[in-house]
């Protein structure tokens, strides 16, 4: 098997006398989508949470591509190549999709104008911004200088997870990503992952939604009292089994797939 | 349809208030522009003195001193915040600058630069209060309204001093130049330079779009990796500056420095900034829309004042137009796609 991406070993994290991850593990490979499913309070949000960099784990490692990782804040994370996408939608309503994809990180001109004078390169934004959108299949957005919060949940979503996909060089996060989501736009954002992880980008997704998980991960992580209880793939076990292992109602197969 | 993940539907026939609601929304500067220019043709049609290039020069120099506050207001607005000290900030300056001139006999440009800040000094103290702290900003500026405002008093012991008793660079700001009829101010000139620079610094520079995003949604701007702290310090400091370059003109207003002005200030910069357009719930707005509410509020009182209206009641019509205004801003921000 080839060397996972990004590896957890034995996260552990404590807040006073509740242990919200208890030695955790977890693999996700290149190329693929992993899912992490779990029940509330399984300690999945505190374990990607510190793959992100939003928590300090109290123990256990984290490697990236082999090499071991500290993350102190989220920004080290994202230095890494690691993007996530929070489940609040780190996105400025009132600002526009160029200026949302490059916010926190924008461009300047070159020379005098962006040194001296500070000035953006608003049309280089822009075409990057226009580039990557449509090279994940939003071309049909036409207006890059559209205010987002003049677009549907949906696209915002896209807006989103397009930032990720444009700057995460390693691996990208998304949280809940279609919690908050119609049917349609639903499916519209499962087949955005789809591209991401086409375009050779490892995606975690956690998520809820049992149907959206089955349908485009490629391996399914199921945390349990805060620990992976076990690995399956949509193929090896159906989704009332899956749920059956997340509360309990069923032993996890003991082989990790 | 099938792989487009954010397809736009082509919009239909929407009514006209729809279509008022998408164009004020795409562009909140049209609102008081139409505002203004209705006020402007209706009140040379009451009294044909108002376009006179004598009185609109008079209208600039009456909206000085406000434009600049209302300035710094919009920075601190725009980060979903509020400046009640605005004025208290710049009396404050103004009469240290006095006072540097006349107890501390010094120069003026040092006596200048010294007041410059002091004032900013002043800002970056809310700004500390607010993001270290973590007050509301309201509670923060009401407390350090009312502290600037009793030093402000302590200092000056009350007393006004004179434009003549100070180097002639105090009251520089008040002097003008005449282009035909209009009486032009250095003050009224450093003011649209300021504007200038400000629309420039919030529309081109990374700096302007953290603001944006801070007032927007503060939370998304921290998770997209911006220091929200520095942007909301950095805020109120450069408001502070923008106040006491505020109180130097008003020095050459008022041909003095006094202790005793200015306590409508701190409401009338909010008051212009409202009819800019910018929401008081912050990441909207721009200085454009400013500089047209603080033109607005000069209008009204010198155009209400020709027309023959007491002055009670240009207080009245100002009140009315400030509520109009934030409802306007309520509506605009229920727009659907």
């Amino acid at each position: 098997m080839t060397e996972p991406v990004l590896q957890a070993k034995g996260i552990t994290k404590r807040y006073g006398r509740v242990v919200a991850i208890d030695g955790s593990d977890l693999e996700l490979y290149p190329g693929e989508i992993l899912a992490v499913i779990g029940d509330n309070g399984a300690g999945k949000s505190s374990l990607i949470k510190a793959l992100s960099g939003a928590l300090i784990p109290d123990e256990g490692e984290i490697f990236l591509d082999g090499a071991q990782v500290h993350f102190r804040t989220p920004m080290d994370a994202r230095a890494a190549g690691i993007e996530t996408v929070y489940q609040t939608l780190a996105v400025a309503p009132g600002l526009d999709i160029a200026d949302n994809l490059f916010l926190g990180r924008e461009e300047r001109k070159p020379g005098v104008l962006g040194s001296v004078f500070r000035m953006l390169d608003r049309s280089h934004m822009r075409a990057e911004a226009k580039r990557h959108m449509s090279e994940l299949g939003v071309a049909t957005l036409q207006n890059i200088g559209q205010a987002v919060e003049s677009l549907s949940g949906g696209q915002r979503q896209a807006v989103a997870v397009a930032r990720s996909a444009a700057f995460g060089s390693k691996v990208v996060i998304l949280d809940e990503p279609t919690a908050a989501l119609g049917v349609k736009e639903g499916n519209r954002v499962l087949q955005l992952i789809r591209d991401v992880r086409d375009r050779g980008l490892p995606v975690i997704l956690i998520s809820h939604n049992m149907p959206h998980v089955f349908e485009v991960a490629d391996r399914i992580h199921i945390q349990r009292l805060g620990r992976r209880a076990t690995v399956i793939t949509p193929k090896s076990h159906s989704m009332s089994e899956a749920v059956a292992i997340m509360t309990g109602a069923a032993e996890p197969p003991t082989a990790a797939a | 349809m099938a792989t487009a993940t954010a397809d736009f539907d082509v919009r239909r026939h929407d009514s006209f208030g729809l279509r008022v609601q998408h164009a004020l929304h795409a562009n909140p500067v049209l609102g008081p522009l139409a505002v203004l220019i209705v006020a402007i043709i209706a009140f040379s049609i009451v009294n044909a003195r108002f376009l006179t290039a004598t009185n609109l020069s008079l209208v600039l120099q009456q909206v000085t001193v406000i434009a600049t506050l209302a300035l710094g207001q919009t920075l601190i607005i725009l980060t979903a915040g509020i400046d009640l000290s605005a004025g208290a900030i710049a009396v404050f300056s103004s009469v240290l600058m006095a006072q540097f001139c006349t107890k501390a006999g010094m120069p003026g440009v040092i006596a200048l630069v010294l007041g410059l800040a002091c004032g900013t000094a002043m800002g970056a103290i809310n700004g500390t209060l607010v993001t270290r702290i973590k007050l509301p900003p309201f509670i923060v500026t009401l407390g350090t309204l009312t502290i600037f405002f009793s030093l402000n008093s302590v200092v000056s012991n009350s007393e006004t001093v004179r434009g003549s008793d100070m180097p002639g660079l105090m009251t520089w700001t008040g002097n003008s130049f005449p282009i035909g009829n209009f009486h032009l101010t250095y003050g009224s000139i450093i003011m649209l330079l300021l504007f200038a620079y400000f629309f420039y610094a919030l529309s081109r520079t990374a700096w302007g779009k953290h603001v944006y995003a801070t007032g927007d949604d503060v939370e998304a701007a921290r998770l997209a990796g911006i220091r929200t702290g520095r942007v909301l310090f950095s805020v109120y400091t450069v408001a502070g500056l923008l106040y006491a370059i505020g109180g130097w003109i008003l020095i050459g207003r008022l041909a003095s420095a006094s202790p005793n002005v200015g306590t409508e200030y701190n409401l009338d910069s909010i008051t212009a900034v409202v009819l800019g357009g910018t929401s008081l719930f912050g990441g909207r707005g721009s200085v454009i829309g400013t500089l047209i509410g603080a033109l607005i509020v000069g209008v009204f009182r010198n155009g209400l004042q020709l027309a023959g209206v007491e002055v009670v009641w240009q207080g009245f019509a100002i009140g009315l137009l400030v509520l109009i205004a934030v409802s306007i801003d309520q509506w605009i921000r229920k727009v659907k796609t």
